[in-house]
């Protein structure tokens, strides 16, 4: 052997770091089961750190793994004291079966499997995504625990009953059939986009960005696309979505951790490189067929990153690209985006007008942006008295602090005008 | 597997149906149940009178309380049931999804628990 026991040993810690989500994933198909795997994965690296120093690396570490680990799962099986039928036959035919290679090609494909089982429509939201976050990504029960701040033991307590009801309600480690993966990705995607968010503006807490989370949901989305059988354009649009409001990332916040609107932001502290991928990603997705409203949101996205100030913007194909948003996927919050984008187009009066009707309806009562949107727009127009009234009630509506910081700002620049006129 | 397949409507929905539509619902139902026996996923399937004939039993301290209508007042009620054989929960939402009750109101899949001893229908295949 011509490595030396301790390059061995890194290159354990390099497969361990590369492969190891691949390796579970397919774990979890050939044993069914998430915790035996799991299990079964640790001692297969562990037996790797003895055997490979004395034998050489095997010449396929990723299947030697596999097998190793399905042979460990057998030795657990066995062990265990209570041994019901089920499991009995499981080892049986886990040992019946040698390590052949012909399964390896499906490696790939169980971690696209994997996905589709996180992201199940029988589990909850919150499950989907510690599930995710947990056996996709491989993140600890702490870390996502202080992600989402939450405790601990609730994120391991909502992994636990998710996996209990894989097992018990029987959910199919499958990639869905044609018919049904158009619906199942949709909701992939919606684990993906709620993973980035929770990144990019936490939900409440001081801190505005938690930007590992984003940083995470962008992997997933490259993962995704990758594995997919054939491209789909709300992934792809998904990404470029979230590579484009990534862009913008610096210049989000002030040195002193304060909220700095997309039209003050200091653009040449916009990511280039995201941007140039994200545009190029939007083109690729309005090429295809079926144009969703990930790909309609990020081409808003990269309009606003090519444009070189917020009076530069052509906020007349904005608004045309809200008209198609509201077509795609109507909601109040698009209404109120658009009426936003008018307001740049035609003049703060007929923005205004818009978003008094949105707020008529009762939809947007407790949406804390749609009443700051009007503040803004009312502050514009000289009305301080209602624009206050209007920053007042987004201030009760709003959890995180950087933003409540921002509308109390500007409250005090409306209760001292001379401050206003000064600045 | 088996799966329990609770269908729930709200009565009043299906009291607003006409008697055609009301007769076809029926119709699409029974052809659903042959259609599932055919191809092997039919256990046993039926549609429930109104909660209005419905009465609610408890035995506490070996003792029966009996009370009208069902245990708790929701929006929606429970109208029928279909168990069926599926191999895994994709499977049964599959079949599920084509409950024609479905279309009026929910269906609950629930994964029946096994106990030891099997029911009559398991020996028949």
């Amino acid at each position: 052997m011509t490595e030396s026991g301790e390059t061995i040993s890194q290159r354990v810690e390099e497969v361990y770091r590369t492969e190891s989500r691949r390796i579970l994933a397919t774990l979890i198909r050939l044993l069914g089961d998430f915790d035996l795997a799991e299990e079964a994965l640790q001692n297969a690296f562990a037996a790797a750190v003895v055997a490979w120093p004395r034998d050489g690396l095997p010449q396929n570490p990723r299947a030697w793994l596999v097998s190793a680990g399905r042979f460990k799962a057998v030795d657990m099986l066995r062990r265990r004291t209570r041994l019901d039928a089920a499991q009995n036959e499981l080892a049986r035919s886990l040992e019946s079966r040698a390590a052949d290679e012909a399964e390896l090609p499906e490696l790939e494909d169980d971690r696209l499997r994997l996905i589709f089982v996180c992201c199940h429509p029988a589990l909850p939201p919150d499950a989907q995504i510690a599930l995710t976050l947990r056996e996709v990504c491989g993140l600890t029960t702490e870390e996502i625990a202080r992600a989402f701040l939450v405790s601990p033991p609730t994120v391991a307590q909502r992994i636990v009953r998710a996996k209990n009801k894989v097992r018990d309600a029987k959910i199919p480690y499958e990639v869905p059939a044609l018919a049904e993966l158009h619906e199942r990705l949709e909701i992939v995607l919606h684990v993906i986009y709620l993973i980035f968010n929770e990144g990019y503006s936490a939900s409440s807490g001081e801190s505005l960005t938690r930007s590992d989370l984003a940083l995470e949901a962008i992997r997933l989305a490259r993962l995704l696309l990758a594995l997919l059988p054939q491209p789909d354009s709300e992934a792809i649009g998904l990404l470029a979505l979230m590579l484009l409001q990534q862009s913008r990332q610096a210049a989000r916040t002030s040195a002193d951790g304060e909220l700095v609107l997309l039209a003050d932001q200091d653009r040449s502290l916009w990511n280039r490189d995201q941007i140039k991928e994200g545009v190029a990603l939007v083109w690729k997705a309005l090429a295809m067929q079926n144009v969703g409203t990930y790909t309609l949101q990020a081409a808003i996205a990269a309009i606003h990153a090519e444009s070189t100030s917020s009076a530069a913007t052509d906020w007349n194909e904005i608004t045309g690209l809200y008209d198609l948003l509201k077509e795609v996927d109507p909601s109040p919050v698009v209404e109120l985006n658009r009426a936003v984008a008018i307001a740049m187009r035609d003049g703060d009066e007929a923005g205004l007008g818009l978003i008094d009707r949105l707020l008529a309806s009762g939809d947007l009562d407790d949406y804390a942006l749609a009443h700051a949107g009007r503040a803004e727009l009312l502050r514009r127009l000289g009305r301080n008295e209602e624009a206050r009234r209007s920053y007042e009630r987004a201030l009760r509506l709003m959890g995180q602090e950087p933003e409540r910081r921002f509308i109390g700002r500007r409250l005090r620049e409306l209760e001292s005008p001379d401050a206003l006129r000064g600045s | 597997m088996k799966y329990l397949c609770l269908v729930y409507t709200e009565e009043a929905k299906l009291e607003a149906l006409s008697d055609k539509e009301f007769e076809q619902l029926d119709r699409d139902s029974l052809a659903y149940d042959s259609e599932m026996r055919e191809v092997g996923h039919f256990l046993v399937a039926h549609a429930l009178q109104s909660v209005d004939a419905a009465t609610t039993l408890r035995v506490r301290k070996n003792k029966l309380s009996a009370t009208d209508g069902p245990f708790a007042e929701t929006k929606e009620q429970l109208c029928g049931f279909v168990l069926i054989k599926a191999k895994d929960l994709n499977e049964a939402i599959r079949v599920a999804a084509r409950i024609p009750s479905a279309r009026v109101g929910s269906v609950e899949v629930r994964p029946v628990r096994e106990l030891a001893e099997n029911e009559p229908w398991d020996k028949r295949g």
